[in-house]
């Protein structure tokens, strides 16, 4: 047999699903961004009871929630890319993954908290 | 082990620079682009404590937003506001430019260092907007 045959050709499709995720969240973010603008020009203003009222309706929670997620979702992917790129020793490269995973996870709290306190 | 009759020619060796050689390399300016995309995109997720801080402050009542407003007083937070912003910008307009890349548009040598170049002239007068808003200069 010549040489290469016996190639093992696993998971080229693995990261597929991410790569698009990162895109379609990439989106969603700015679509939102135009949204939160919109809103905010509509509401006229930067002072608390306009800044506020923007975020006051149930709907509006929902989809900052549903921004938040994509965020996080986003963050997640490229903060990996960057970690699998410059973190070679394999302890500090899982520390580091289980540490934004987590880190993302008390964001996902968080936030919930926040929008549903105004 | 079956031998391999055809001995292929040694085939040339691409590896990484070395770090040392960071600073000499001429990286062409959609690699410029593309790294600044990383780099803010790790700034954003490293800030993001601090933004989420702001965006709670923000909301949660009169005298909270009252203080967030005393707090940008400080020339240091308005620096750090300013970067965020520059940030932001510089990560959404590659980013879009990424996604139409991604859509195979603009993807020869020529349309692709002219839209890197684009991403600057965007980001950048948007990025000292915000800067000179900040700074209390309009």
């Amino acid at each position: 047999m010549a040489g290469g045959t016996r190639r093992v050709v696993t998971g080229a499709h693995y990261g597929l699903r991410d790569w698009i995720a990162q895109r379609i969240t990439a989106v969603v973010l700015v679509l939102f961004l135009l949204v939160v603008l919109v809103s905010v020009l509509a509401h006229g203003g930067l002072d608390y009871a306009s800044w506020s009222a923007v975020f006051a309706p149930q709907p509006m929670k929902l989809l900052t929630e549903l921004a938040f997620l994509a965020l996080y979702f986003h963050a997640w992917v490229g903060v990996r890319d960057i970690w699998m790129d410059y973190v070679k020793p394999v302890g500090v490269r899982l520390a580091l993954h289980v540490g934004t995973i987590l880190w993302l996870l008390y964001c996902m709290a968080w936030s919930v908290q926040i929008l549903w306190s105004v | 082990m079956s031998a391999n009759p055809i001995r292929p020619a040694p085939r040339p060796q691409i590896r990484n620079i070395h770090i040392a050689d960071l600073l000499r390399y001429r990286l062409p300016v959609p690699g410029v682009v593309s790294i600044l995309h990383r780099v803010s995109g790790l700034g954003l997720f490293l800030m993001l404590p601090l933004l989420l801080w702001l965006f709670d402050l923000s909301l949660a009542s009169e005298r909270s937003y009252d203080r967030l407003v005393a707090w940008c007083d400080n020339l240091i937070v308005r620096l750090v506001l300013a970067g965020l912003g520059w940030a932001l910008l510089h990560h959404l307009c590659a980013g879009i430019r990424f996604l139409l890349m991604d859509l195979h548009l603009g993807t020869e040598r020529a349309a692709a260092t002219r839209s890197a170049w684009a991403v600057f002239a965007v980001s950048l007068p948007l990025a000292l907007l915000v800067a000179l808003f900040l700074l209390g200069a309009i």
